[in-house]
């Protein structure tokens, strides 16, 4: 019996939600610690996993199986592979920088801190677990938590609406991909929720083919698949800058993550089916995503759409079935996670300290805060793609991957890169640089030495990849050969 | 001294890193100190390149002091430097012109730090494009070096001057230019890029050496898309290279980045980027180009040529009418750059021949010519503009009494830049003449028309700012160029000599290097 490392990385954000819960709402500094006591533990805890894990044994490690409710073919099943464990990673490190960076709330920080925690257990689970009814079971927990926090500590002026809309898209996503998880599990007739039993069920092919859009883009909608993207930066921007972080970051993650662990790992041949129209939608991720962010004026909102952008990459590398596409993909979560993670942070500490994100109003914020203009820019230079960072190094195989399926989707996709790299210059200028306006000057200080903590352990971790490809790269492949041999080597 | 040996070329391209490393845990308020740090860090990578430069075999075709390690299995690509005769004399130009641009960039006073680390970094870039034998590792410096170059432009660039954009909108020129050149460079390395990936996914390696001899044979390419012939995909990835490489050069009409980006930038940028990233250009077609695409670049050479002959001649033209010394400058590198492509050009077309082995050695050479040359004049320029706060030609006049040193060092520079018999530019565009005269008659004598206004130009700058009446503003108020100066711009000086009198130290590691790129 080895220690129940994964269960502990699970339950560790939620027992920590439960004793801030009980911490007496004027003690706000113990609030912190506590949050970031158990941040950073889950943050240590995911890195030794990630370390630890053997890719070149490969498949399942750190497993735990426990009946749960054994007539209904339910277990508590966890377990890491190549695809997950960096996931798991990025999770610990979104939530210790969340944590943070979100050092300075002072409204009801007992309940903020409480939610991002429940909502980080939902993650943790769903990247994990290993049995279908359980990743549902997270999947909600997750997207629940999302209401409350954008609605009472979000944007004024529209936290209720976008609040309503992610919610409402992300429900109707989860029950359509609920409906589809549940018609594997009567049509396996294995009774059994056991997601690696289920993917040796050998659906027949008309049934594959049916129920795969219902599991993949119920799922995909939270991963932000054209043309369901548009509660996305409506709900980046609503939500307070730690909400935005791990929302950007790591939960649309969860949904492109779900979609390939149910949809494509399940039914393989209902992905063989289907995959053009996955790419086609991807492509138009790619390409618009990255032209709407061009024209938008609001701050938030262009990182937003570069969320939207960006995320368009990951699943058109799914789309591709091969392993230099799914390689990609699985890096590129990663990459994006903690490069969207560091804009929103930043964007979080422009706008606390300007009070406003039009990006004509702003100016010359690298001479008060040069650190947070340094991240900012190495956050910018992984986005559109630059060499020697984690970007190149997640979208270089994932087009590698699409030239193999159809050339002319990767030549049209290039273009996004172009796009991204005007509005990451333009956003640059025009934030960081060039005149300050005179309201700002004297008003704006320096972040805080937490701040500059976070920003560069995100900063750290790009450049590390970037350079040292190897270190992801060989854990990733591992996971992509157990998909591709459900492909049947596909 | 085995290990410096085994590892050399890994120690030339991360000491400028390790430098700037160095540089981030120092005060920022210390300039002195800095600015001393930078330019000591930045001999080292100098002293490597002339131990590499001794220890070179010249009479060994191929690459020497190789180095290879695995860096991103999952797509094969590796960590893979080598040199030859092209590589070191890019590496040996490289390293020398840093160290002199830092020592220019003395004067530099805002936020030096950044500014050092950037200039760094900046070198690790550009070696790293001389120095990669992977595809891959090619573009990745190919593009990383973009990046410092953007910013010292836009931050550290000239503080005057407004552009129109659409709309109406007025900007900072600065920051005009650094957008326009990165843009148009990545933009530029689309097609590159795209190229890339086809070739990765068809051979399922990045390395060049193997890429040399499977893709010029290669019969088939794994998915073709709109069922295209392999030669129609292969012309499309040979224009995507060269479309890459000549906006770098920059050939005409892909010129007009570099007027702007030039003029805005600090002196030690425009040094750097007329001496060392222009070369990249023309290292892409040298280096990928030729060997990948033997029969293409044959095919369509005489393009080339053309193409090289307008920008000798219209870049002298543009260079004529400028009244801003910068810019007069700035389209010089055009015209420049011209003999380099036609070089070329005539070896791509007449492969195989002496005339391309004489036409190839010459291009290299006028790359290091004009590494000098343009790297000199930039600085003058700047000497210049830092005591008269303008660039204007017209409000100079007869300075010569004024600046006799001064006046004496740009007349030799502006001489080596004009081709003066006895200085470096003659022996490397006539080189470039002979081998091409054969090959394409007509260009050749083309250019040499343009030549004359080659002369034109650089007399006519030399009139406006030293001749004619003194023009009594300037009485009293213009300082000799100092002793940092001097240090500056002697070197390039006793080395545009050097390589005019005695040509053979340089051309004999060159030709090792082109007999093998045109395979005789």
């Amino acid at each position: 019996m080895h220690f129940p490392i994964l269960s502990v990385i699970v339950l560790t954000p939620i027992i920590a939600g439960m004793i801030i819960l009980l911490i007496p709402s004027d003690r706000k500094v113990v609030v912190r610690y506590v949050a970031l006591a158990a941040a950073s533990l889950a943050l240590v805890l995911s890195a030794v996993v990630y370390i630890s894990y053997n890719p070149a044994v490969g498949g399942y490690q750190f497993v735990e199986n426990y009946s749960w409710m054994p007539e209904l073919g339910i277990t508590y099943y966890v377990g890491v592979d190549g695809m997950n464990a960096p996931l798991v990673l990025l999770t610990g490190i979104v939530m210790f920088t969340g944590v943070l960076i979100s050092w300075g709330i002072d409204d009801r920080p007992r309940e903020f801190f409480a939610f991002l925690f429940i909502l980080a257990t939902g993650v943790f689970g769903v990247f994990v677990t290993q049995d279908l009814f359980m990743l549902f079971f997270f999947y909600e927990i997750a997207v629940f938590p999302m209401y409350l926090l954008i609605s009472i500590w979000g944007w004024i002026k529209t936290r209720e609406y976008a609040a309503m809309k992610l919610t409402l898209y992300l429900f109707i996503g989860s029950v359509i991909s609920l409906v589809g998880g549940l018609a594997l599990y009567f049509g396996s007739g294995l009774n059994t929720f056991d997601m690696i039993k289920l993917a040796q069920a050998n659906f027949p092919e008309s049934f594959q083919v049916f129920w795969f859009p219902f599991v993949f883009f119920g799922f995909a909608v939270l991963g932000g698949i054209f043309p369901f993207h548009n509660w996305s930066p409506d709900g980046h921007v609503a939500a307070p800058t730690a909400v935005s972080m791990f929302h950007a970051g790591v939960l649309m993650k969860l949904g492109a993550f779900a979609a390939l662990r149910v949809g494509i790992m399940l039914l393989p041949i209902g992905a063989l089916h289907w995959r053009w129209l996955i790419l086609a939608l991807a492509l138009v991720n790619v390409v618009y995503g990255a032209f709407i962010a061009m024209v938008q004026t609001d701050f938030k909102y262009v990182i937003g759409f570069s969320s939207v952008s960006h995320m368009g990459l990951v699943m058109m590398g799914f789309a591709t079935l091969n392993k230099n596409g799914l390689t990609g993909s699985g890096i590129q979560m990663f990459s994006h996670g903690v490069m969207t993670a560091l804009f929103f942070a930043v964007v979080g500490m422009v706008y606390d300290r300007a009070h406003t994100r039009e990006i004509n109003e702003l100016g010359g914020f690298s001479r008060k805060m040069p650190w947070v203009a340094v991240a900012f820019i190495i956050g910018g230079l992984v986005s559109m793609g630059m060499p020697g960072l984690s970007g190149f190094v997640a979208e270089f195989p994932i087009f590698m991957g699409v030239w193999q399926v159809q050339p002319i989707v990767a030549i049209i996709a290039s273009i996004s890169i172009v796009i991204t790299a005007s509005y990451i210059i333009r956003i640059i200028g025009r934030v960081f640089f060039g005149p300050m306006k005179l309201e700002f000057e004297g008003h704006v200080g320096d972040v805080t030495v937490k701040d500059k903590l976070a920003l560069t352990l995100l900063c750290v971790v790009m450049i590390t990849i970037g350079i040292y490809p190897a270190i992801m790269s060989g854990l990733v492949s591992s996971g992509v050969d157990r998909i591709l041999s459900l492909l049947g080597g596909a | 001294m085995g290990f410096v040996s085994n590892n050399l070329l890994s120690l030339i391209l991360f000491s400028p890193v390790v430098v700037a490393l160095l540089l981030l845990f120092l005060p920022q308020e210390d300039h002195k100190l800095l600015r001393w740090v930078t330019l000591l860090g930045s001999l080292v990578p100098l002293g490597f390149s002339v131990y590499l430069w001794i220890s070179f075999k010249s009479g060994v075709p191929g690459f020497q002091f190789e180095i290879q390690s695995l860096w991103y299995g999952a797509i094969s690509s590796s960590y893979h430097l080598g040199v030859d005769g092209l590589s070191l004399t890019m590496v040996l130009l490289t390293t020398l012109l840093t160290p002199v641009s830092v020592l220019a960039s003395f004067s530099i006073k805002e936020r030096v730090k950044a500014y050092m680390i950037l200039f760094l970094l900046l070198e690790t870039g550009m070696l790293g494009v001389f120095l990669s034998l992977d595809l891959l590792m090619f573009f990745v410096f190919w593009e990383v070096g973009l990046v410092p170059m953007y910013f010292l432009i836009n931050q550290w660039g000239s503080e005057k001057g407004e552009r129109e954009i659409w709309g109406g909108r007025k900007i900072a020129a600065r920051t005009y230019a650094s957008f326009k050149f990165m843009i148009y460079t990545m933009a530029g390395s689309l097609g590159l890029l795209l190229a890339i990936q086809m070739i990765g996914v068809s051979f399922r390696t990045f390395d060049l050496a193997r890429l040399f001899t499977l893709f010029p044979t290669v019969t088939h390419l794994s998915n073709i898309p709109l069922n295209l012939s392999l030669e129609v995909v292969k012309t499309i990835a040979f224009w995507a290279f060269v479309l890459a490489f000549a906006i770098k050069v920059p050939v005409w009409p892909f010129h007009t980045w570099l007027p702007d980006a030039h003029t805005e930038a600090p002196t030690a940028g425009s040094m750097i980027l007329a001496g060392v990233l222009l070369k990249l250009g023309a290292y892409g077609f040298l280096r990928l180009v030729l060997p990948l695409y033997p029969q293409e670049a044959h095919q369509y050479a005489w393009v080339l040529a053309l193409l090289a002959v307008m920008g000798i001649i219209f870049g002298a033209l543009a260079a004529y009418g400028q009244d801003d010394f910068k810019r007069l400058v700035a389209y010089s590198s055009v015209n420049h750059m011209g003999f380099v492509v036609l070089g070329i050009a005539a070896a791509a077309f007449a492969v195989g021949t002496q005339d391309a082995v004489i036409a190839l050695n010459g291009a290299v050479l006028q790359m290091f010519n004009h590494g000098l040359s343009a790297a000199a004049m930039f600085f003058l320029v700047g000497v210049i503009y830092e005591r008269a706060h303008t660039r204007n030609l017209n409000d100079f006049g007869g300075l010569f009494p004024l600046v006799p040193v001064y006046g004496g060092v740009l007349i030799f520079t502006s001489m080596a830049s004009l081709g003066l018999p006895g200085l470096n530019g003659f022996v490397s565009e006539f080189l470039v003449l002979r081998g091409s005269w054969p090959v394409f008659t007509l260009f050749t004598a083309l250019s040499i028309i343009g030549l004359f206004f080659t002369g034109a130009y650089i007399l006519k700058g030399i009139k406006k700012v030293l001749h004619g009446p003194t023009n009594e503003h300037w009485v009293g108020h213009l300082s000799e160029i100092n002793g940092r100066e001097l240090v500056v711009v002697g070197p390039l000086m006793a080395l545009m000599l050097l390589i005019g009198v005695w040509p053979g130290w340089i051309l004999n590691i060159i030709n090792s290097a082109m007999q093998v790129l045109s395979r005789i």
